[in-house]
């Protein structure tokens, strides 16, 4: 039973890490190496505006939201769109953004145990006899709401369409009148938001660590090659799969192979069915 | 003002003595013969005098992984620009080349030489092993799983608690004398260089480049690119490899940090600011980069900062690189031309 529960936890968790690199990727087609750094900042953002400038809890949670989706835009826009479509140099140039946040921050001094931000709603409950955090029951319900969320905006707003239309086919899109570059920056700039989201609802239940962005960068990845890259019920699924695995192991082999499985899933994906569990429309491209 | 600038327009010319050289006439004269070689004398000779001019304890030290590098960036740079295959797992040649050499050290009481060839040759089988079911995959899926690879054995050690576990092995021979670890690795980089040069202008060489612009019509001609690519990958890793048992005799040690990232970033990053696909560019940019980055060490993290941000200045607003523009001003003129 603590089996299913953590598990989906761990679940949600990996999908929420992976909900913006798979936006961005699926929409334009950036593998968005900078993920997990945005992620990490964007606690340090919520941290800062919460203890150093003194607001409210709520407020400072928007303003890191609105902060990280505006630094995703600006990094997109004034870097990375130069190498579009370039996908070694805009993997090279996102990772050296990555490394650039992340050693910036440990180098600014966020580093060891003492960041922390507060949980939203403290105290625990038992379900089934497991004793579970309000905090992680929370993220689990938001999480869940965030994807039907997504969803909806994007089959019914406009800027949602017009996402989905890029991420089909960019230059049937580009003679519709949608301006691919504009989208490119609003998917990124979206994708650094959801970033900071699975940050806020995530972070609280331990410290902030540098070092753990590249592990969210890694499980992001691992998602999302599992699930088929572009794919959003893929990636839930491939969320699950790896949500669950992880746990499994950490149960019965034990907890050093955590982040093994993360690797091992991509390997084996990559090795066996390059585009994934629910990604043929591009299965030609990727192989030869 | 932007109307006089349309006016004119920047042409660029090979240079009389660039045409000159490029036939058996070049012997004709001193002057077209220094053309040709002093390039590579300069490169050749200033890496030879380099120890010499930097004496001390520290320095020495500092030029060998200087070398190291330059042999992780040639091997990334032949990889990536030559066969088309963008490999982001330096971090794994040299964690494999590391481990061996320290296997053969300690294990079975082989000499640090014989040790690092084994381990070069071994290291490489085993290496394209590793890449020969992910050598179909394309750009982007190529690139994910080798920087992957590292990351996975790292912690497949540190779970298994094998070969030292997190300790990493220890009492590795070091090299028979200060002499032979300075100019072993210098004769190895400047031999691997030339050598690499000479091969991507092969028949062999010919087909790579094939390989990378266009593997369908490879395939149509009747040859197997997987079998030339898993070749391309042999080359690369036993240069990665080779980069990594000398690494691991010159710090006597192996452990699971020499899969770390930085095996894979620096290399790249060098080869960006060399310029990519000349060969000599990563080179020159291991040359540059690391002693910065080795007289930034007081700022701790800082350096990495900073080299990422030059790093990410180069690839996206000067993605020719040094070399490259160097190149264009030895062998070309330029002059404003009236329209």
């Amino acid at each position: 039973m603590d089996i299913l529960i953590y598990g989906t936890i761990n679940s949600v968790a990996l999908a929420l890490y992976a909900l913006g690199f798979a936006l961005v990727y699926g929409i334009s087609r950036l593998p968005n190496f900078a993920h997990g750094a945005l992620y990490i900042l964007s606690g340090f953002i919520t941290w800062s505006a919460l203890n150093t400038l003194g607001f409210n809890y709520f407020v400072s949670i928007l303003l890191s939201l609105l902060v990280t989706g505006i630094i995703g835009a600006v990094i997109y826009q004034f870097f990375l769109i130069r190498v579009r479509g370039m996908e070694i140099s805009e993997i090279i140039a996102s990772y050296a953004i990555a490394l650039a946040i992340l050693e910036g921050l440990r180098w600014g001094g966020f580093k060891g145990m003492t960041y922390t931000l507060p949980v939203f709603i403290s105290g625990s409950t038992t379900i089934a006899g497991i004793s579970v955090d309000y905090q992680r029951l929370l993220a689990v319900a938001i999480g869940a709401v965030l994807v039907v969320c997504l969803w909806l905006f994007t089959r019914f707003t406009r800027i949602g369409l017009a996402l989905r239309g890029m991420a089909q086919d960019e230059r049937a899109a580009l003679m519709l009148g949608i301006d691919s570059d504009v989208m490119a920056v609003v998917a990124m700039g979206l994708g650094s938001s959801l970033a900071a989201f699975a940050a806020m609802l995530l972070l609280p239940l331990g410290n902030i660590v540098v070092e753990s962005g590249y592990n969210v960068l890694i499980l992001a990845i691992a998602v999302c090659v599992v699930g088929g890259i572009g794919s959003w019920p893929g990636a839930v699924l491939a969320a699950f799969i790896i949500g669950f695995a992880q746990i499994l192991t950490v149960v019965y082999i034990g907890s050093h192979y955590q982040m093994v499985v993360a690797l091992l899933a991509i390997i084996l994906t990559l090795i066996l069915k390059p585009s994934g569990l629910f990604g043929q429309q591009k299965e030609l491209e990727e192989r030869v | 003002m932007s109307k006089k600038m349309q006016q004119r327009r920047r042409e660029r010319i090979d240079r009389g003595i660039k045409i000159r050289t490029e036939g058996i006439y070049a012997l004709m004269s001193w002057r077209e013969l220094a053309y040709l070689i002093m390039p590579r004398m300069v490169l050749i000779v200033g890496l030879l005098a380099l120890p010499l001019v930097m004496p001390g304890l520290y320095w020495p030290r500092v030029i060998s992984i200087v070398c190291i590098y330059a042999l992780l960036a040639l091997s990334f740079d032949f990889l990536a620009h030559y066969v088309g295959l963008v490999s982001l797992g330096g971090a794994l040649f040299v964690g494999i080349g590391g481990y061996l050499t320290a296997l053969l050290n300690t294990e079975l009481g082989l000499p640090p030489l014989l040790a690092i060839a084994g381990a070069t040759l071994i290291g490489s089988a085993i290496c394209t092993l590793l890449l020969l079911p992910c050598l179909p995959l394309r750009g982007v899926y190529f690139a994910i799983i080798t920087l992957m690879y590292p990351l996975f054995l790292a912690r497949v050690i540190e779970a298994l608690d094998i070969f030292g576990g997190t300790d990493g092995i220890l009492g590795i021979d070091s090299l028979p004398n200060a002499w032979v670890e300075q100019y072993g690795v210098i004769i190895m980089l400047v031999v691997c260089l030339f050598a690499l040069r000479r091969l991507v202008n092969t028949d062999l060489g010919l087909v790579l480049r094939a390989v990378k612009d266009n593997d369908q019509a490879v395939r149509a001609s009747a040859m197997n690119i997987t079998h030339y690519k898993a070749l391309a990958v042999f080359i690369a890793a036993a240069i990665g490899c080779l980069a990594g048992a000398y690494l691991a005799h010159i710090y006597m040690w192996a452990g699971i940090s020499i899969f770390a990232l930085d095996f894979s970033v620096l290399p790249i990053a060098a080869t960006v600011i060399g310029g990519s696909g000349t060969l000599v560019g990563p080179v020159l940019g291991c040359l540059i980069l690391v002693p910065v980055s080795e007289l930034l060490r007081d700022f701790g993290t800082l350096r990495i900062v900073f080299y990422s941000l030059i790093l990410l200045a180069f690839i996206v607003f000067r993605s020719e690189g040094i070399m490259v523009y160097g190149q264009r001003k030895y062998h070309q003129v330029e002059r404003w031309t009236k329209i």
